[in-house]
């Protein structure tokens, strides 16, 4: 297909460079250089989507980000991208892209229906209709709505593209590169600040890339090309282009979306798709420009309908023709340039101006270039349905309020400009109270919260000379307090022409017996007579109006719709607009894709990956690993065809016959220091620990002041004033975070350190009646009998020429040793345990077994103390000093903490002493009770004993200690179970304790 | 995210910092009478004003010190950081 829309010279693209693509299937031609809309343009292309409820067909309306429409889906890279503007989208070789809310395509759309049955569907439809029957959701509106409505479609698979993360830090952020954006970069720069210039598209210069200026004796477009090129050369500058600041947070912190990679048809290598930039900056200048806001008449959003402004960029940027006959419809200057750009490329343009007798220099220009102008006129309505084939034009009375002479005239396009909206959104975002100014019909920011400065038309100022007056300036001064340098610039001098005042003139008038829909927001399709409808309906507030109809909801941000929508409010209300107020901002400004928000916390790289020094032994043995924390560790070692019920069941065994050694590197340890440690332990633990010598190990547990349990394991006295902490692997760190706690704030003047010594230590369980034998072939000079060694003693010794520590502590109820050696040495303790301990029948085993061992010894571990027990409810009473103060003591004597039907933990034994319980079961007194049946409590946890070769469980019920004996039922809803249990003591296996002091 | 300066390191992100809540409740005294309501006050009960709010924060990534931070809830402007032993 011939490009017919494309002049034949002039623009910014690289017409050496062809490049094909294809939209819905199509295959298209366009330019390096080109937007995905420009190309399409210049194709001729106008229809690309249907809007999002009545399915009326949508064309371009902007040229960047305030593109409303032009919404499609891209397939790049073999990746599905959702909900890309086509005025944004840069093109590339092989460029694919499809429209979204059609269905079944663009051209033929059933949801179109709706626009039909658009008296049926008016604001709150939503609400008003779908509100029942409640099946109907699932089944009916729910599937349907999904279908007709929402837009791009999102890919379920994988995304394999690359994302980052940045982080900087600046003296300024610039937000936009436009004159605003490029003078006080300029002078920031020269005074030595570190400045980041972002520029959302991919060409540098905003306005000055289409506008008629001089600066100095320069064009506009060759200042910004300098100036910026000037500034890429300077090292304490960096410029982005393709990057969008979308989110202005808390203590001058940015977020900037960098698209790397859209561009391209495929990213690099070690190159990612899209970068997010969190950037923290001294100050802040937004020199985000303006965006032209629409005039709305009928049928405004028929394709061939866009902003003046978007019309003259196409034009001047990628020499395309948005149309051959097109009609400019205005309420200020702008639309003549427009007019002008048309007419130098051979085009005769229609101006319609609201305005009576307009006078200023670029009228003038554009009377001397013979275009016809017709002042006191507006368009009524457009006409044609998938593009616009003539408009409905009359003339309008001075006070705005009646229309006459309605004619039709042919036109192919209808170019509007109702004057320019500043763009606030980031000073809002900041802080910043925005006040409204008459002058120009909108909101401009005012003082600020945050260090944030607005610049040029965001700021309401229009004029390029005092854009750049005060830009230079400000660049100056806020870059001067940072740096204490002054390198001052002349401001060049600036020739533009002078505009006359704008008309306040923004929705034309309904002709008498017509029902033309007029729209404010075209992406969430809100009309004229959703607004009045909210209104009639009692709505007021325009948070609420805004949420009542959607307008302003959708991802432009209501960008071409807001001002209008909060002026019709104001009409209706017979407010002025300030007293309205708008509608708060939020990022993001612009839509993020989620991947770039993740950046490469993804899968397994969200949370770092902890592996012991034997980590890589255990792989070679066939160790299937599990995640502990952020740890793998090893849950059994594979033999043959095992399974893990198998393979577990063989490894404990052999603890409870043989001898067995786990890894037990992953526990949290804390070292403990300091004259007063003895004294802090007593007041962190329940039981004392003022009388423990040195050498011998204790068990404790902690509790939070609530009196809850926060964490259990043993404490080594290794020297008077030395403890060695042992924490569960999960509490590691909040335990080390709350004895700081109590040592910098609560406790100050005692005299102790603490600090993290985990990843020092390697350590090794080794567990088994015949656990000793080993132990003393390992350290032979030792005396490791059960005098030498006794339970909960500790020893330092020699292993093979590597210092060791030896604790005697056990938590799979058999007799049992940890050795530790300092975490290097690690592999090297293992193979020698595992060479010694051969001629034992040692087996290594993994935490699987290690929670089998526990949990018919009914040792608690995680699953009972999970945050909501006491330490009565884990039979743990006698750790509970009657006589001393600790952390939680004072709970402990509340009145549901000290109830006779407590809480507590037992044992549960299936009937049939076959059925596995789940974990998560309830403990039930009637299976086939009314629900919601009464529940005494869970299954905390389940393993199959292999001491008595039946399954074993924990449960946590209420009165447990009298429901020792009693037959009840575990059901598992979520597995379907109902299964009679017994309810027996929680020390299932040697409930005296003999083994581990054998 | 907020900037926090910490008295002992200068001035770091908050993804450094985790939160510890009101730093003005004293914890009574070990070993001394405390009346079920007392306790409960120091145990549960926390004010959540809006405005000034002296709180707790802790280094975690950093020097790991408990740190006191003067912060406007509504507005998160801080107003001061102080060490644990500082008072306002
Ligand atoms: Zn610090």
């Amino acid at each position: 297909m011939s490009e017919n829309f494309r002049l034949d010279k002039g623009g910014l693209i690289n017409r050496d460079k062809k490049l094909s693509f294809k939209f819905n299937g199509k295959k298209y031609f366009g330019y390096e250089g080109d937007t995905l809309a420009s190309a399409l343009i210049a194709n001729g292309v106008h229809l690309v989507g249907r809007s999002f409820k009545y399915h009326r067909p949508r064309g371009f309306f902007g040229a960047g980000v305030d593109e409303p429409y032009a919404i499609v889906q891209m397939n790049r890279n073999n990746e599905v991208d959702p909900n890309v503007r086509a005025t944004e989208q840069e093109l590339f070789e092989g460029l694919e892209a499809k429209s979204v809310n059609c269905w079944p395509n663009v051209d033929f759309d059933i949801g179109a229906i709706n626009n039909f049955l658009g008296k049926f569907f008016p604001a709150g439809f939503y609400y008003k209709t779908f509100m029942w029957p409640k099946s109907f959701w699932y089944k009916l509106y729910e599937p349907i709505i999904r279908k007709a409505a929402g837009f791009g479609a999102a890919s379920i698979k994988h995304d394999k593209e690359k994302y980052e993360h940045k982080y900087e830090y600046c003296d300024l952020l610039i937000t936009g590169s436009g004159p605003s954006g490029l003078a006080s970069a300029y002078a920031a720069a020269q005074n030595g600040a570190k400045v980041i210039l972002a520029e959302d598209k991919s060409r540098f210069g905003g306005s000055l890339l289409t506008s008629e200026v001089t600066i100095g004796n320069q064009s506009g477009k060759e200042w910004a090309e300098k100036i910026i090129s000037e500034l890429k050369l300077m090292p304490n500058v960096v410029v982005k282009n393709r990057s969008q600041v979308f989110g202005y947070y808390d203590h001058n912190m940015l977020v900037m979306s960098e698209r790397v990679s859209d561009h391209l048809p495929k990213t690099e290598k070690y190159i990612p798709k899209q970068r997010l930039w969190y950037i923290r900056a001294k100050e802040v200048i937004i020199s985000s420009g303006s965006i032209e806001r629409p005039i709305v008449f009928g049928n405004n959003d028929t394709p061939g309908v866009m902003l003046s402004s978007a019309a003259k960029e196409y034009l001047k940027i990628y020499g395309v023709l948005v149309g051959k006959k097109p009609l400019i419809f205005t309420n200020n200057d702008s639309g003549y340039e427009t007019a002008i750009e048309f007419k130098k490329n051979g085009i005769d343009p229609i101006v319609l101006d609201t305005r009576r007798d307009p006078n200023s220099e670029i009228i003038k220009e554009a009377k001397d270039l013979n275009i016809s102008i017709k002042s006191s006129y507006v368009v009524v309505a457009a006409k044609g349905y998938k593009k616009v084939n003539s408009a409905d034009i009359a003339k309008i009375s001075d006070d705005k309020k009646n229309i006459s002479n309605i004619e039709n005239i042919k036109c192919d396009c209808i170019c509007v400009s109702g004057f320019w909206t500043p763009t606030i959104h980031l000073a809002s975002q900041s802080g910043n109270k925005t006040k409204f100014n008459e002058k120009i019909d909108s909101f401009i920011p005012s003082q600020p919260k945050q260090k944030e400065t607005t610049l040029g038309s965001a700021s309401g100022i229009f004029t390029l000379e005092e854009t750049l007056k005060t830009s230079f300036e400000k660049g100056n001064e806020l870059s001067k307090q940072i740096t204490n340098k002054e390198n001052k610039v002349s401001i060049p001098t600036v020739v533009e022409k002078k505009s006359s005042n704008h008309d306040k003139f923004w929705c034309v008038p309904l002709p008498e017996g017509k029902n033309y829909k007029r729209f404010l927001d075209f992406q969430n399709d809100v009309a004229v007579s959703d607004i009045q409808l909210a209104l009639r309906e009692g709505y007021r507030s325009i948070e609420h109006v805004k949420r009542y109809t959607t307008l302003g909801m959708a991802t432009d941000q209501g960008r071409t719709s807001n001002l209008n929508g909060l002026q019709l409010v104001s009409d209706i209300e017979n407010k002025v607009v300030p007293q309205v107020g708008h509608t708060t901002f939020r990022p993001p400004y612009s839509p993020v894709s989620i991947g770039a928000i993740v950046g490469r916390e993804i899968g397994k790289h969200s949370k770092p990956t902890r592996k012991s020094p034997m980590h890589y032994w255990h792989e070679k043995n066939n160790a299937v690993f599990v995640d502990a924390g952020v740890w793998l560790r090893p849950r059994y070692y594979k033999r043959g065809n095992e399974n893990l019920f198998e393979a577990s069941k063989r490894e404990a065994k052999n603890v409870r016959q043989n001898v067995g050694v786990c890894d037990v590197t992953t526990l949290g340890k804390i070292d403990i220091k300091g004259p007063d440690s003895a004294e802090f332990l007593n007041r962190v633990y329940t039981n004392a620990w003022l009388k423990l010598p040195v050498g011998k190990a204790r068990y404790g547990v902690m509790l939070r002041e609530d009196g809850i349990v926060m964490d259990d394991g043993t404490t080594t006295r290794i020297s008077e004033n030395h403890y060695h902490m042992t924490t569960t692997t999960a509490q590691a760190a909040n335990v080390l975070s709350h004895l700081e706690y109590y040592l910098q704030l609560v406790w100050p003047e005692l005299n102790v350190n603490v600090v993290s010594s985990t990843e020092q230590w390697a350590g090794a369980a080794i567990a088994g009646p015949k656990s000793r034998y080993v132990l003393q072939k390992l350290f032979p000079d030792l005396n490791v009998s059960n005098e030498g060694l006794p339970f909960m003693g500790y020893m330092e010794g020699n292993l093979f020429g590597v210092n060791a520590k030896i604790y005697r502590i056990s938590f799979s109820g058999e007799l049992a040793y940890e050795v530790n050696v300092e975490s290097d040495n690690g592999n090297y303790m293992w193979e020698k345990i595992m060479e010694i301990g051969k001629e034992f029948n040692i087996q290594p085993y993994g935490t699987e077994a290690l929670s089998t061992l526990r949990i018919e010894m009914g040792h608690v571990a995680g699953s009972e103390l999970d945050g909501r027990t006491i330490p009565y409810d884990n039979s743990l009473d006698g750790l509970v000093s009657k006589k001393k103060d600790f952390i939680g003591k004072r709970s402990l004597s509340k009145a549901a903490y000290i109830a006779s039907d407590r809480q507590k933990v037992v044992g549960v034994i299936p009937l049939d002493k076959k059925t596995s319980i789940p974990e998560g079961s309830y403990i039930v007194k009637d299976a086939k009770a009314k629900l919601p049946n009464p529940k005494l409590g869970h299954v905390s946890a389940s393993c199959w004993s292999v001491e008595y070769d039946n399954p074993f469980s924990l449960a946590i019920i209420k009165d447990g200690k009298n429901m020792i004996g009693q037959k009840l039922f575990a059901l598992s809803p979520l597995k379907n179970k109902t299964i009679p249990v017994e309810i027996v003591s929680s020390h299932y296996v040697d409930p005296k304790g003999e083994r581990v002091r054998s | 995210m907020l900037h926090i300066k910490c008295p002992h390191c200068g001035l770091r992100s908050q993804n450094e910092f985790s939160y510890g809540g009101d730093a003005t409740i004293k914890r009574p005294e070990l070993n001394k009478e405390v009346s079920d309501q007392d306790w409960d006050n120091f145990v549960y009960l926390r004010k959540s004003p809006r405005g000034k709010h002296l709180e707790l924060w802790q280094h975690i990534s950093g020097c790991r010190q408990w740190i006191k931070v003067e912060r406007d809830t509504l507005t998160h402007e801080i107003f001061k950081t102080l060490k644990a032993n500082e008072e306002l």
